[in-house]
């Protein structure tokens, strides 16, 4: 898949609902810090001569490692090539929108959800044991790796930079609303939250709910509609204008 | 350990910084460190061993590195620490001492099935029979281990209920000590975030995550109904 496809999975704007009113006096308190000055721990991008030195660096370890029979040049761009190229969001979103037209295969994925997505294919490393939780109107799902970084690489590929970061895995625990909110998606006081902290070897997946006005679309239309941060569940899919 | 990557429940970490059409590196020593990592032979011990190799890191350097410079300084500690190369060859790049790998490096072949194939952490054998049930309560236990853990202290000391039995899993806390892989029952626990952040937090929302049996002692037992 190209890159441009690649993308256009992983983006999706904002889809937050219409204006709902916070449900606790104290939830406003929470957020306080979203207009904190930025934190000296923020990740930052390095400068040209850091990268330089950070690339040299590499150059060396990879070097080494040939050297000492660890590594083989031919192994190393086959590993480039499948992260790049043949996992990312773009297969998970073959798996949301089969949930979404085939009821029995949706029955499969929330009872076996690593047999299920076998089925089309995927599964490996950082996929051996799947689970998949369901949004509803009446709970919303959202996943984090407190203690590192686990993401489910062979439905949503690497995990983009904001997953990985201190911000959102101290965060999204504690104040998951907020942490939506600041995605661009109000969630109602109604709507049960649930966070979902990748402790073990059991990576989640969200199943999205099915936008509205999507009747007339078949399958591989639908894959299109889905991101990958619905598939964390810091987003909705966006709907489609009437 | 309690180290600085047991970051959930804490606040100071400002706004989330996202970037749009984020490629998959950034650059590509991002893309070599990464493939490093992941295509290099066995014996450099589980996953687990390699999660404590981040967090024994320094954490001014955990907390300011990018991510994956924090995997680059974990290959180089594995092959400092598993003896493979020294300081002087990490520095030049340029292997000086002996070293006989015990079989030719993974080729595109054997990195394809590693991938796709992957690790599972079930076993079948350890400890088959769960000590807890669906709908338990259970109490994460308040233990400080100086080692690994996959128990996070906002969780230690706190009620929640089983929700799912996952099977057998690998422990981490022996796994990454090379002290065995102590397979037990693993635990999907929920808990409300009251009993977590206290009672400010939002009633109807919940906290789930996996635990193994060795963090968990019984806390009596909820109405069925309310799982």
């Amino acid at each position: 898949m190209s890159e441009q496809s690649r993308r256009t999975f992983i983006g999706g704007l904002a889809a937050g609902s219409a204006a709902s009113v916070g449900c606790h006096a104290a939830e406003e308190e929470a957020h306080d810090h979203h207009n904190a000055a930025s934190s000296p721990y923020l990740e930052r991008r390095r400068s040209p001569a850091e990268t330089a030195a950070l690339d040299e660096r590499v150059r060396k370890l990879e070097n080494l490692m040939i050297q000492k029979g660890l590594v083989s040049k031919e192994g190393l761009e086959k590993i480039i090539d499948i992260y790049e190229n043949d996992l990312g969001p773009m297969n998970g979103a073959q798996v949301v929108a089969r949930a979404w037209v085939d009821s029995d295969y949706k029955t499969r994925l929330l009872d076996d959800a690593t047999a299920a997505i076998g089925e089309l294919g995927f599964g490996g490393i950082q996929g051996e044991h799947m689970v998949v939780v369901e949004n509803t109107p009446s709970v919303h799902n959202v996943v984090v790796c407190t203690l590192c970084s686990c993401y489910p690489w062979p439905v949503l590929g690497l995990p983009p930079n904001w997953y990985k970061s201190a911000a959102y895995r101290s965060r999204v625990v504690i104040d998951p609303r907020g942490v939506i909110r600041e995605f661009g998606l109000e969630l109602d006081d109604s709507v049960e939250v649930r966070v979902w902290d990748s402790s073990a070897e059991i990576r989640y997946l969200v199943l999205p709910e099915r936008p509205e006005r999507t009747d007339e679309l078949n399958e591989e239309q639908l894959a299109e509609l889905v991101t990958r941060d619905a598939m964390i569940g810091v987003l909705k899919i966006p709907e489609r204008s009437a | 350990m309690n180290g600085i990557h047991d970051m959930g429940g804490m606040t100071c970490f400002g706004p989330i910084e996202r970037e749009e059409n984020e490629p998959v590196f950034r650059a590509d020593w991002e893309r070599r460190i990464f493939a490093l990592n992941l295509g290099k032979r066995g014996g450099f011990g589980p996953a687990d061993m390699a999660r404590h190799r981040h967090e024994r890191s320094n954490p001014g350097f955990y907390i300011n590195a990018l991510y994956y410079e924090r995997w680059l300084a974990s290959v180089e500690m594995a092959l400092k620490e598993f003896g493979v190369a020294s300081d002087e060859e990490i520095a030049s790049g340029e292997a000086t001492t002996p070293w006989t790998p015990p079989g030719p490096p993974p080729n595109a072949a054997a990195i394809e099935k590693r991938v796709r194939r992957g690790s599972p952490a079930t076993r079948d054998t350890g400890r088959q029979y769960p000590r807890f049930d669906v709908g338990d309560h259970v109490r994460a236990r308040n233990i400080n281990p100086s080692g690994h853990t996959r128990l996070p202290r906002y969780i230690r000391g706190h009620v929640g209920t089983v929700t799912r039995l996952h099977g057998t899993h690998v422990f981490p806390d022996t796994n990454a000590h090379s002290k065995g892989e102590n397979p037990q029952p693993l635990y999907n626990v929920r808990f409300d975030a009251t009993e977590l952040w206290g009672s400010e937090a939002l009633s109807c929302d919940r906290l789930y995550i996996d635990l193994w049996e060795d963090y968990l002692e019984p806390a009596g037992r909820q109405d069925a109904k309310d799982y």
